[in-house]
């Protein structure tokens, strides 16, 4: 089985293929428990990570999937490039494509615009974040911690709280646990809560307590601090109040509930640190599993060669 | 037009292969006799299956306990970058350590080199054996690298274009030579 040529977001992909970039990112997860972390699969492949918002953990995942399988990489960063000078993306990717690149990693604020760059390069494009439309390889990544955790997804009952208009994750998320038959709960204060999110196939419940009972899967989103100037919700502590997930909270769950967050997580806002540093805490096997998920989609998007092995 | 015809033969049955796997395994002990410090490592997907069935004829036979482990060489292929479709991977796991043993490579065919090319830089990433040897069930020839293998269990006669295929029942539900030739 081939993926297609892009990985733009988890919208249209089918049961098979996330199973196989999941089964592939298993495999891949032995080669950074090496003494040598490197295989030389992608020798010679230039891949170049585009980024247009700033991101650590996504960034720095990458670098290190593509340094692991032997890649050449490329930095751009809207700090030190020419953007600042007032190059437009379609110039900026341009100039780029005539460095003959593989592969670019992208991450911009407007949605959409990974898909749009497709048209004008010849490798394959990695969405890492288009504004709130989609963040593909974080949702791969919750879902092989969750898939390692719960051992699959079948009539798994999965809570996602916080800000659900202006989160890519969230809406990566749904598409990815739909498509594995888990059940998914929406929570957050009606002003993050978007309009027909129900036809995604969620169930909204905004009264945090009742949405968290019997769950087995309990992910908090990230209370992005500049939107409080926009007066979604009155002060971060009545947002701790309302939504932050507590130990006592935590007890309404199902007693194997695991904590997920995608990071980087606000101690005391949407999680208390109690919570965030527990035993059901997953999050940084999040962090973890997110190497071998970004390895598995490199090699299956770059990676070619006959099927079977001329021995 | 006619059509190119393919002739399958079957070369050897179940029982053909038991047989050439105790041969196999008997002259791995001979050779390594003395000595146990030595471990298989079977090349996916179809060495792992024959690496695990001879160390069960060698526990048999000779009462002895040999670690087997599976490597996986799809990231060292030098056909990497051919069009085509990303091998599946089905992981590399060596549960021992390879520092100053001697490792027995298992594979099923052994035809251009390629894989066998690709399996020595795989373990070398994992540590530095004291010695690499190589065990193949089948060497069909037509080798397009410098390599040969330590033990055979049937050298076979073979044009550049037939296929060879070993099939075993771990893999494919049976044990069954099978010689592909166009006509």
């Amino acid at each position: 089985m081939k993926l297609g040529k892009h990985l733009l977001g988890i919208e249209g992909l089918s049961k098979e293929e996330i199973n196989l970039i999941l089964d592939t990112a298993e495999k891949m997860r032995e080669v950074s428990e090496r003494p040598i972390k490197k295989v030389p699969a992608l020798r010679g492949k230039l891949i170049v990570n585009l980024f247009f918002e700033p991101s650590t953990r996504t960034r720095s995942s990458f670098e290190i999937a593509e340094k692991r399988l032997s890649a050449d990489t490329l930095n751009f960063s809207t700090g030190t490039s020419s953007v600042l000078k007032g190059e437009t993306l379609l110039d900026t990717v341009l100039n780029i494509e005539r460095m003959q690149p593989d592969a670019y990693v992208m991450r911009h604020a407007s949605p959409g615009s990974c898909g749009f760059i497709t048209n004008y390069i010849k490798g394959s494009v990695i969405n890492a974040g288009d504004g709130p439309h989609e963040h593909p390889t974080q949702a791969l990544l919750d879902a092989l911690t969750i898939r390692q955790k719960k051992g699959g997804f079948e009539k798994l009952d999965v809570l996602i709280c916080g800000d659900i208009t202006h989160s890519r994750v969230v809406r990566s998320n749904i598409h990815l646990l739909k498509t594995m038959g888990a059940n998914v709960t929406v929570s957050g204060p009606a002003t993050m809560m978007p309009p027909y999110i129900e036809r995604m196939g969620v169930k909204v419940e905004t009264n945090f307590e009742k949405a968290l009972s019997q769950k087995d899967v309990v992910m908090m989103l990230r209370i992005q601090l500049e939107r409080q100037e926009k007066a979604l919700f009155p002060s971060l502590k009545e947002y701790f109040l309302t939504y932050g997930l507590t130990e006592e909270r935590l007890k309404l769950c199902d007693s194997k509930c695991i904590v997920m967050h995608p990071g980087p997580i606000n101690r005391g806002v949407e999680i208390s640190s109690e919570v965030a540093d527990c035993k059901d805490s997953v999050i940084l096997d999040q962090v973890e599993n997110g190497v071998a998920v970004r390895m598995a989609v490199l090699y299956l998007l770059l990676g070619g060669g006959e099927d079977e092995t001329s021995n | 037009m006619k059509q190119k015809e393919i002739k399958r033969k079957e070369i050897l049955n179940a029982g053909g292969i038991a047989r050439s796997l105790s041969r196999l395994a008997l002259e791995i002990f001979e050779r390594q006799q003395g000595q146990k410090d030595f471990a298989f490592i079977g090349i996916q997907r179809r060495g792992v299956p024959l690496a695990k069935r001879i160390a069960k004829k060698l526990k048999e036979m000779e009462k002895l306990d040999i670690e087997v482990g599976a490597l996986d060489i799809n990231l060292y292929r030098d056909d990497f970058s051919t069009v085509g479709t990303a091998p599946v991977l089905r992981g590399t796991n060596v549960p021992f350590t390879v520092e100053e043993k001697t490792i027995i490579l298992v594979d099923d065919v052994l035809f251009t080199g390629r894989t066998i090319r690709a399996a020595l830089e795989a373990i070398v990433d994992i540590g530095r054996p004291k010695k690499v040897e190589l065990a193949v069930f089948v060497d069909r020839g037509h080798r397009e690298l410098p390599i040969q293998a330590d033990y055979v269990g049937l050298s076979l006669n073979t044009r550049r274009e037939d296929n060879v295929e070993l099939h075993l029942i771990e893999t494919d539900g049976k044990d069954s030579l099978i010689l592909e030739s166009g006509k």
